[in-house]
């Protein structure tokens, strides 16, 4: 089993059309529940791939990423426009804040502060909700946020699956003559 | 002094806590406008032109595993199917023959006293596709918008009652607001006694709550509550839902009285939405009491 972990290899930077393609197939597996527990259940994917994107790409998704899905999320999920947008701009935020530490860390590890930075996002939402008169919608609100940081570890490998296989020759030629 | 920031070569735009302070003000300011007010529509439509498609899309490896399911049945399953969709149809057919005899009977009672019927309905077949992932709230996504002449207002039923209302259209997409939810509100009649009422989703579980009852007001336990009509949106006649629990307190000065939706609220995927008319207008409002008016200086 080749090692995965982003320490052990020069990973290749993820290009912009992948970044675009995961983020479409996030928003999709957003829209997948349709019955009243499964939606409290499932997790957000693209809270998570915003915090992956911005912890390996930095440079390349940022808070006007995350503002812009936001909004999108709002649509799709026909509540208040700009609540996901605030909220996923201040968890992407922490993540910049956050990224080189959570780089060096373990998979598990590092699903502690997904965790974390998921329920920050769960907490905004449900404070802007209740300050505009919404009742508190129960404990299993926050269930969400365990199971997204329980997938990371897997969800993170696939992500990184494509961005290690190795370099051929061609590549490295390539570089050299550019 | 000291000047810390980085050479100009380094460059990268805004610094990330001024980035940090424009998007969420603008997300803060959004969310107010929304809100307190209803000016975001065409924002909202032209977001919805980005995630429409792939909301439509979602649903095709939906239907795709449904079809192949449907293909690998078992024959002796499709028999017993068939044979009760034939028994039930002859049922039905049966009854279909009393209701037009009824409603010639009816239409004719009708000019005899000149009332009108109040309504002319359409329908149209409507999918589910998913359910919005916003715990506060219970909607519902559905596949038709006003480019198939859905309005917002209009009631979506199933084959047993009342599912809900069409509260938001996109193009090709609309949000149906259950009657579970926290804010809708169904007139509705008792079947057995002709009490009106009005029905509130409770928001929590998928119950309805029928407040501002008093104690002693005529409903039991198992009691049809069916829409009365009487607000010109709701066609009348419509299962709503059935009591399921009364608490009467006298401390309190209504009863606590709990009810389980009609329909298959939370099980189906295909709705129906009923494009109601009014073929007779609303009787006008009673005309406002004059404004006292200051007395005039005499002059």
């Amino acid at each position: 089993m080749p090692n995965l972990s982003a320490k052990s290899v020069l990973s290749k930077p993820a290009s912009g059309r992948f970044i675009v393609f995961s983020l479409l197939l996030g928003l999709a597996a957003n829209l997948l529940p349709w019955s009243e527990l499964t939606k409290l259940l499932w997790p957000d994917f693209i809270a998570l791939l915003l915090v992956y994107w911005v912890t390996y790409q930095p440079r390349h998704v940022g808070l006007g990423t995350a503002w812009f899905l936001g909004l999108l999320m709002d649509i799709a999920d026909g509540v208040l426009f700009g609540q996901h947008a605030l909220a996923y701009t201040l968890m992407v935020y922490m993540t910049q804040i956050l990224h080189r530490r959570i780089q060096t860390l373990s998979p598990w590890q590092q699903s502690l502060y997904v965790f974390g930075l998921l329920l920050i996002s769960l907490v905004i939402m449900l404070v802007i909700r209740l300050a505009f008169g919404a009742p508190f919608p129960g404990a299993l609100f926050f269930a969400s946020s365990v199971i997204g940081a329980v997938l990371w570890p897997s969800f993170s490998l696939i992500m990184r699956l494509r961005q290690h296989r190795k370099p051929t020759l061609d590549d490295t030629y390539s570089n050299i003559t550019k | 002094m000291i000047d810390t920031s980085p050479p100009p070569f380094f460059k990268r735009g805004l610094s990330p806590p001024l980035r940090l302070a424009i998007f969420s003000s603008l997300a803060l300011l959004l969310m107010v406008m929304d809100g307190h007010y209803q000016y975001l529509d065409t924002l909202r439509n032209a977001f919805a032109v980005i995630i429409n498609p792939l909301q439509h899309g979602m649903n095709a490896p939906v239907q795709l595993a449904t079809k192949v399911s449907g293909f690998f049945v078992a024959q002796g399953r499709l028999r017993g199917e068939n044979a009760d969709l034939k028994e039930k149809q002859l049922l039905l057919g049966g009854q279909l023959l009393q209701f037009q005899a009824l409603q010639a009977e009816n239409a004719h009672l009708r000019s005899l006293f000149d009332a009108k019927n109040r309504y002319s309905q359409k329908t149209t077949f409507a999918e589910i596709l998913y359910a919005g992932r916003d715990p506060f709230s219970r909607k519902i996504i559905i596949d038709k918008g006003s480019l198939q002449d859905v309005k917002p207002g209009q009631v979506v039923a199933d084959q047993i009652g009342v599912v809900g209302q069409v509260t938001r259209v996109y193009p090709v997409v609309s949000e149906v607001t259950l009657i579970t939810d926290k804010d809708q509100a169904v007139p509705v009649q008792n079947v057995r006694n002709g009490l009106r009422a009005v029905v509130f989703g409770n928001g929590q579980d998928g119950t309805l709550d029928v407040p501002f009852m008093p104690v002693n007001a005529d409903l039991q336990n198992g009691d049809q509550l069916v829409t009365s009509g009487i607000d010109g949106l709701y066609p009348p006649g419509l299962p709503v839902a059935v009591v399921s629990k009364i608490e009467r307190n006298a401390a309190f000065p209504f009863a606590k009285i709990s009810c389980l939706p009609s329909a298959g609220i939370d099980r189906q995927r295909q709705v129906l939405i009923l494009n109601t008319q009014l073929t007779t207008p609303n009787p006008p409002r009673p005309p406002e009491p004059e404004p006292v008016k200051h007395a005039k200086p005499k002059r």
